[in-house]
């Protein structure tokens, strides 16, 4: 079949150039915003270890932490990620109750664990970046376990730096609560309105 | 299919005989859905879960609260580096039939530091003086010849598995070099040695445990999603590590196929 060789000719060279296009243009812009993922996610570390150590009682670290999500992360479209094909039918004030109550319900799911982290730390190794978006990698040591890898999804989509999504030995917290959500919201028929309401008490 | 065992000894004739009747199982279960999971078993595999569940919730909870707060710690960290310890010789095995040398290698001198300077496995010395473990199994070994993971499956007691890592599971239980060397009453201690083990690791990380299982809305799916990237992530690490690629488990958000 000569025509599928052409093609995939063709198509190998398109690439080739495309990606030459991408080693030599963008090259200082690219190495610009590597620093600022980087500088993101190092501020986000040193503001948990701040709020773990603050020794401040649990409803106090939880509200902290919450701001500290709605600071660094990309929460909007987080929330309706994880709200998956039901995002496409909600109304725009659904949509945003969606996310304010999203925000609320990370904040203390995560939150509320961070009794594991005491005495532990976070080191960021590396940044780079991938496809449209950026990635950095860093180790979590927390006492009583070995060291594990958690890998930082950012992106400057939104106008500025935030993060999408954190990615712990492999396990996604997007695709998580993708599933998390789905089944919260098939368990009340699919009623978003409901869903929003018991979600301040999840 | 990658399975270039030929050269094996009549035990390894026999594995490559079940590894091939498994990729055979993998290949004609059918392929993963679009969210990577293939669970054509899923209902049969719910049952399991629940049976799990109840299991942990009725027994293996309590019994592991029990044993974390009986047993001292420092008796805990003994336990845990003596199952480590009687794992490393079914280790080296498979690191050597995944062709990984320097694994071998590394846990081979690993075996012999816990043994002489850790007083036969009571202290884990090796990873005290930098010697880390690489830790493997069978489903592993199948991975590296080529066996695809096959369907989803959750195990009673075992927990979370494919079809693939079942089989490693099987192969690794019935193979332990540790087993066979040891007269039946010390393989017996060495089990008992490792379920005690196991109870530490699930009093260690309970709220990991009962997060997935007690607080989320569909744990058996949690369950499942959670095992298979990080199943994935287990054996894709070198292979990612070595050509730089980094994409997995990349989700755009931005140009989501639910947005408007």
């Amino acid at each position: 079949m000569p025509n599928d060789t052409f093609l995939s000719r063709r198509g190998f060279v398109a690439g080739l150039v495309a990606g030459l296009a991408a080693l030599t243009l963008p090259r200082s812009a690219a190495a610009f915003t590597v620093d600022q993922a980087r500088t993101l996610v190092d501020s986000t570390v040193a503001d948990i270890n701040s709020i773990i150590s603050s020794g401040k009682g649990e409803a106090g670290m939880l509200r902290d932490f919450e701001q500290l999500f709605a600071r660094y992360a990309d929460v909007p479209t987080i929330a309706r990620s994880a709200l998956g094909p039901a995002a496409r039918q909600a109304s725009k004030a659904q949509l945003s109750g969606f996310t304010k109550a999203f925000q609320g319900y990370i904040s203390r799911k995560y939150g509320r664990r961070f009794r594991e982290f005491i005495g532990g730390r976070i080191e960021v190794n590396d940044a780079r970046a991938v496809k449209s978006y950026f990635e950095v990698i860093s180790t979590a040591y927390l006492q009583g376990s070995s060291p594990f890898e958690v890998r930082w999804h950012v992106s400057d989509k939104s106008g500025k730096s935030l993060f999408f999504n954190i990615i712990i030995e492999g396990v996604n917290m997007l695709a998580s609560e993708r599933t998390e959500i789905g089944a919260l919201l098939d368990q009340r028929g699919g009623d978003l309105d409901r869903l929003i309401a018991d979600m301040a008490t999840l | 299919m990658g399975l270039k065992i030929s050269f094996m000894t009549a035990g390894g004739v026999r594995i490559s005989a079940l590894a091939a009747t498994v990729f055979s199982l993998a290949a004609c279960a059918g392929a993963p859905g679009p969210d990577g999971i293939n669970d054509p078993y899923e209902d049969t595999n719910r049952n399991v879960h629940a049976f799990n569940r109840g299991l942990d919730r009725a027994l293996v909870g309590p019994a592991s609260k029990g044993y974390g707060s009986v047993v001292p710690e420092p008796v805990q960290r003994v336990v845990g580096n003596v199952a480590g310890t009687l794992d490393l010789p079914g280790d080296i095995a498979n690191n050597l039939l995944q062709f990984r040398i320097g694994d071998a290698a590394q846990n081979t001198l690993r075996l012999a530091v816990n043994l002489t300077m850790g007083v036969g496995g009571v202290f884990d010395a090796s990873t005290a003086i930098g010697l880390p473990g690489k830790p493997t199994d069978f489903g592993e070994t199948l991975h590296v010849w080529g066996v695809g993971e096959g369907v989803y499956v959750e195990l009673p007691f075992a927990g979370p598995s494919t079809a693939r890592d079942t089989v490693g599971i099987a192969v690794d239980v019935a193979l332990n070099p540790v087993r066979l060397a040891l007269p039946e009453r010390e393989a017996a201690a060495a089990t008992v040695m490792k379920l005690f083990s196991r109870l530490g690791d699930r009093d260690r990380f309970s709220e990991t445990v009962e997060s997935i299982l007690y607080d989320s809305a569909d744990s058996y799916a949690q369950a499942r999603l959670l095992y298979l990237q990080n199943r994935r992530f287990e054996l894709g690490q070198d292979a990612a590590a070595a050509d730089g690629a980094a994409d997995d488990g990349f989700i755009d958000p931005y140009e989501d196929p639910y947005a408007e």
